[in-house]
């Protein structure tokens, strides 16, 4: 049974930070592994290791800097990364559902794996839709935001059974046939740590590189519909008193307002 | 003529508050584009869901008897045959965990471009649509333009407010057949998530942690606090994945939704996820050491600083 988990390397802004054109200053993103990914990479290695016939592939979009974030997957012991990336790539700001589920359904396509897993979303767009997109263009079933996996259906029955997480704290329970995409939620499980014999393991591990042409796609297959017009920081509305001060001035300033309200009165 | 088509939103019996947001988005944008707002309503007990739907502004509801429950594959198969019948400008769909199940899947079917998670949209006879939404966890915004003049759309929930003067829209029976050899997914039931021993929707002051504290062994420090104060102890997401404190103390969109007296944010950036439960606590306080998080949008009072400091300090002034 082979395994393809989608990963993306996502930029995390600092607190403080500064606009450049239609971006955030480089100087204040952070690069790493998406933290859906983590889940769906963690999700997929155990299932790995419940069944030693089960190879995990992960599959990204993205530039060469992205390679020591794939890499962090593989030290978790994913068994080998694909790399799309090209030129035609870099010039778009904002990549859209179908350009991703182009790309990503040619990988599919090629891989012919049983069970894909990508994040709920990705952290800087969060379009939280290619998961589903694929799936429906290359004929997978699919469910989204899963945070329950039965392992041993989806090694031994080929049935993907799933919980699904619903708002309000309600939890749908679904079935699916492999071939079939979920979408992980965070808290599905615990995504372990890379170890140091991992990370040293991940070093010789595959990252294989495919350009559009490798895809049999072209620049116009990937032109996203989408146009990035404007990006700016959200006007506050806040109307909060700050209590200033020390830490333990600002906090009694805050318990006299809050005993006002009655709070600690027994 | 741009016509708007707009899908309900509904789970076990009863239409969620999304779907009267989706159909004031759906009207403003149908005002806009100078044509016909339309909806469609797919499983459940439709006829009555058609009732309440029936508000001022939509000229008419389809109906797909269908199934009781949600299915992604009825969905996409009805969604995307009225879309192609009615050729609207704007289909759209809510922002919600079965939106996000079945609205990717229409738009491919369509060949639409896709935007999801709209917190306001705009529309321009030259330029289309236009749509505002968040980026990287809520620190900024952007505006989108879509290229096309058929989009797909998903709206986030809670942005607009939700249309209630009713109307006289006509009710159609959608000439929708659903090949169910094309219906794969099974639902087999609902779990509701259990509660533990503590009941946050109802205690009057909630000393809520989030990722701001870092290791598990601090929580002592807010039970501390909590204690303190004769409060109840909840969370945010990050610390019930971690596994930290049970599923029953998660306050937001996929856990409780609570309305203290006293609410106290601490170490919560404020997500918009959060906030959708928590908004209507009486009393907000945030302790943050980010000026910027967005939990100071909606907080009555509050402390910039580190909690690791500010904390114990409050423990202690309510030891006193």
């Amino acid at each position: 049974m082979k395994v393809l988990v989608t990963v993306k390397e996502v930029a995390t802004v600092e607190d403080d930070f500064e606009l450049d054109g239609l971006g955030i200053d480089e100087r204040y993103l952070e690069y790493d592994l998406n933290e859906w990914d983590e889940y769906a990479v963690e999700e997929a290695v155990q299932l790995q290791e419940a069944d030693d016939d089960v190879e995990v592939v992960s599959v990204t979009i993205g530039p060469e800097r992205s390679e020591e974030t794939i890499r962090l997957a593989l030290a978790k012991g994913v068994d080998r990364a694909i790399r799309v990336w090209d030129d035609a790539l870099a010039g778009s700001d904002l990549l859209d559902v179908a350009a991703k589920t182009r790309m990503l359904a040619e990988v599919v396509a090629e891989e012919e794996p049983d069970l894909v897993l990508t994040g709920v979303q990705a952290k800087d767009d969060s379009f939280g839709a290619t998961g589903v997109s694929l799936a429906d263009a290359v004929g997978f079933q699919w469910a989204a935001v899963v945070n329950a996996l039965d392992a041993d259906a989806v090694l031994n029955e080929d049935v993907a059974k799933v919980h699904r997480e619903l708002e309000g704290g309600v939890e749908e329970l679904t079935e699916v046939d492999l071939p079939a995409v979920l979408t992980i939620q965070t808290g599905i499980n615990e995504p372990r740590y890379a170890s140091l014999r991992g990370i040293r393991q991940a070093q010789t591990k595959e990252i294989a590189e495919r350009s559009l042409a490798d895809l049999g796609l072209e620049a116009a297959d990937v032109e996203s519909d989408l146009t990035l017009t404007d990006l700016y920081e959200p006007e506050s509305e806040a109307e909060t008193q700050l209590f200033d001060g020390s830490a333990a001035e600002a906090a009694g300033q805050l318990a006299t307002v809050l005993r006002e309200k009655g709070v600690g009165a027994e | 003529m741009s016509d708007v088509l707009a899908v309900a939103d509904h789970r076990r019996g009863e239409l969620r508050d999304v779907s009267f947001e989706l159909l004031t988005a759906g009207r403003d944008l149908a005002e806009a584009t100078g044509g016909d707002l339309h909806v469609a309503v797919v499983s459940g007990p439709v006829e009555e869901f058609a009732e309440h739907l029936a508000v001022e502004g939509v000229d008419v509801i389809h109906t797909v008897d269908r199934g009781e429950e949600f299915n992604h594959d009825v969905y996409v198969q009805a969604v995307t045959a009225l879309a192609e019948d009615l050729d609207p400008a704007v289909v759209l769909m809510p922002n919600s965990v079965n939106g996000l199940d079945y609205a990717p899947a229409v738009a491919g079917r369509l060949d639409r471009p896709l935007v999801t998670d709209a917190v306001d949209l705009a529309w321009d006879d030259d330029d289309g649509l236009v749509a505002t939404r968040e980026m990287y966890a809520s620190k900024v915004e952007t505006t989108v333009a879509v290229d096309g003049d058929r989009v797909a759309v998903t709206v986030r929930g809670g942005e607009w407010p939700p249309a209630v003067e009713s109307g006289d829209a006509e009710v159609r029976a959608a000439d929708v057949a659903v090949d169910e050899s094309r219906v794969g997914s099974r639902v087999t039931g609902f779990e509701e998530v259990a509660g533990g021993d503590v009941d946050i929707t109802e205690a009057d002051v909630l000393v809520s942690v989030g990722r701001g504290i870092e290791e598990e062994e601090n929580l002592d420090l807010v039970f501390d606090l909590a204690e303190a104060m004769g409060a109840t102890v909840s969370a945010s997401r990050p610390i019930v994945d971690s596994g930290w404190l049970e599923k029953g103390r998660q306050v937001g969109q996929s856990g409780k939704v609570v309305t203290p007296e006293v609410y106290i944010a601490i170490g919560i950036s404020g997500a918009v996820q959060h906030v959708a439960g928590m908004k209507g606590a009486e009393t907000i306080v945030a302790i943050n050491t980010d000026p910027n998080a967005p939990i100071f949008d909606i907080a009555d009072y509050g402390i910039v600083g580190d909690l690791f400091e500010v904390v114990p300090e409050l423990t202690a002034a309510f030891e006193e």
